[in-house]
């Protein structure tokens, strides 16, 4: 894609949080660049701080110290509302209970742009139908979001997410719980949207072969170093084989998977 | 679009059974009057008796009004609390205000003996009572506020309006012990609730409260559908979150605040008419959910306060015990029923 357009970067970000007085940082001096068109896959061990950069990048979490710059602007400066119509998020969190339908749940994402009573306008149910297409959803529609199996609730969420109409998407591991032939649904669709529509696509995951194959870019994160480049590149870097602390595993460069060793 | 010709259909209905419920409430009591003369009545063309006239204008009037007042104001109240607190069994007396009003009330009943005599005699009055209660209910709210600050999440919030209704039980307990028969007798009433004695001028100021609860409440029905989908998505979507805490806390205090200092604590409606309107509704939108929690919360309260005073009665049942006698199994019958989904 030509005309790529910087969505999200980061200057100098530290991340990390504070207790007791003291900062603790979890990764420094990080310099990302998240441009429209692509999907990108941030991976990383379990409690390296996936979480943390990500809720960073959302603007949940205050930085230590850099800043995370949203369309040249600096994240932690948009109002509420604002930054809904610039950034939407698909978390992992299970939903309350509810008798929401998967129509009015999608119909939810456009809250940033209805007035003080939620009324949805012409242009409204526009951007609810394009979303509703791009994910193939509309045999779902009548159901209650309790109904659905958990493939196709995650599917949901991301439309309620492009209902939003922004240009960046984070989602929180988006493919935990689902089997293998729905996980790679779920990276298809994502892939598939971030060229149809050329928006930017950022997600977490521990899926990391499905990762490389189908993401633009990726962003490894160690407790030494956090890496943003193309999968391929990373593979000749070596990159993945330190991505686990661990002698057992290894990643093989040739097969581009991991491998156990006894 | 069959949604929304169901939802006509249903509130055309229930509209119908609101003014049938309000004609069947006024026309029943000690003395009964044909619903034909309560039509005419309400109509303003004289009716055949002047008694009649004279009890409807005075007596069933203002208390029908008051039922209507008392349902709707409660039932909201009931309906932004449970979504806020994604709990269906918060409800008025969960936030722990009508044991705010409680307290005030057992304090100036029970406690009165200990004041000096002017004072406790206008304290006793029905003035010193209603300032009582709203002054309990004001506490609680404060209370309320200051936990919200140092607590974020809305489940330790609950908790403390649990324990708060337990603390106030265990003082009103105390008070008991120590009160006379008769102050324990007229505490007893109050807490029995009575829809029946308020003039018109306290009925005004009533329904200025619950007015200005109802309107508040309308300004958080987007943010509480996008709470539906829980505290961080709706944070995601542009939801201000302290705001809209404060709009429901403080419109859920002035509705159940001033309703319980005029007509007592009345329990389950609350609770309960939100769940009937979901499962009639079958809905989670909240603008739904609000138009149609006012109808049924005031039919409810309506046929509540007839069947208190049934024709034929010598006496009027305390308005209370039928909340409660037909609240309480339809609470657990929700509960039993309610499988995945979420009453």
């Amino acid at each position: 894609m030509e005309n790529k357009k910087n969505i999200l970067t980061t200057s100098n970000l530290s991340i990390g949080y504070h207790s007791k007085g003291k900062s603790k940082v979890i990764a420094a001096k990080l310099n990302l660049k998240l441009s429209s068109g692509n999907l990108i896959a941030l991976v990383g061990a379990n409690g390296i701080g996936k979480s943390t950069l990500l809720r960073t990048l959302t603007a949940i979490q205050k930085p230590l110290s850099g800043q995370v710059i949203l369309n040249q602007r600096e994240i932690i400066q948009y109002e509420m509302a604002e930054l809904a119509q610039n950034l939407s998020l698909v978390l992992t969190e299970r939903l309350p209970p509810s008798n929401l339908t998967v129509f009015e749940l999608v119909a939810l994402g456009r809250q940033p742009y209805t007035n003080w009573l939620g009324k949805l306008s012409q242009e409204d149910y526009s951007k609810i139908n394009q979303a509703i297409a791009l994910t193939h959803i509309d045999h779902l529609l009548d159901k209650k979001h309790y109904e659905i199996s958990d493939g196709q609730l995650q599917i949901v969420l991301i439309a309620r997410a492009l209902t939003q109409d922004t240009p960046l998407i984070i989602l929180d591991e988006p493919t935990t719980h689902l089997d293998l032939l729905h996980k790679v649904s779920v990276f298809k669709l994502l892939k598939k949207l971030s060229k149809e529509t050329g928006k930017c696509i950022l997600f977490s995951t521990h899926d990391i072969d499905l990762a490389i194959q189908l993401s633009d870019e990726m962003i490894v994160m160690t407790a030494e170093n956090v890496w943003q480049d193309e999968p391929c590149n990373l593979i000749t870097k070596g990159v993945f084989t330190s991505l686990f602390n661990d002698d057992s595993i290894t990643f093989d460069n040739e097969k581009g998977k991991f491998i156990i060793s006894s | 679009m069959k949604t929304s010709r169901r939802n006509t259909f249903l509130f055309t209905t229930l509209s119908l059974t609101l003014v049938l419920a309000l004609l069947v409430n006024i026309s029943f009591g000690q003395v009964a009057i044909p619903l034909k003369e309560v039509f005419k009545s309400l109509m303003g063309s004289p009716s055949e008796k002047e008694t009649w006239q004279y009890i409807i204008l005075n007596f069933r009037l203002p208390k029908a009004i008051t039922a209507i007042l008392v349902g709707m104001g409660l039932s909201v109240s009931g309906l932004l609390m449970q979504t806020f607190f994604r709990n269906p069994l918060a409800g008025p007396y969960v936030l722990g205000l009508s044991s705010g009003s409680s307290l005030g009330v057992a304090f100036v009943i029970l406690g009165a003996g200990v004041l000096p005599s002017f004072f406790s005699s206008f304290l006793l009055s029905s003035y010193g009572i209603i300032l009582a209660s709203c002054l309990g209910s004001v506490l609680v709210l404060l209370l309320i506020l200051i936990v919200s600050q140092k607590l974020r999440d809305t489940m330790s919030i609950l908790i403390v309006g649990l324990m708060f209704s337990s603390f106030t039980g265990a003082i009103v307990s105390v008070f008991s012990y120590f009160s006379s028969a008769e102050q324990l007798q007229k505490y007893t009433f109050w807490s029995m609730g009575s829809i029946g004695n308020l003039s018109w001028s306290n009925i005004s100021l009533l329904t200025v409260a619950v007015v200005l609860g109802l309107l508040l409440s309308l300004f958080t029905l987007k943010s509480l559908d996008a709470l539906l989908l829980g505290e961080n998505y709706a944070r995601s979507m542009g939801m201000n979150l302290q705001k809209t805490k404060y709009t429901i806390i403080i419109a859920t205090s002035i509705l159940a605040g001033s309703i319980t200092a005029f007509a007592g604590p009345i329990a389950f409606i609350g609770l309960a008419v939100p769940h009937l309107v979901k499962l009639l509704f079958k809905t989670s939108h909240h603008k739904t959910l609000f138009l149609g929690t006012l109808v049924i919360g005031s039919i409810i309260m309506l046929l509540c306060d007839a069947v208190s005073q049934m024709p034929g009665f010598e006496f009027t049942l305390p308005i209370n015990a039928i909340t409660s006698i037909i609240g309480a199994p339809v609470v657990i019958w929700l509960i039993i029923n309610r499988k995945n989904r979420v009453v």
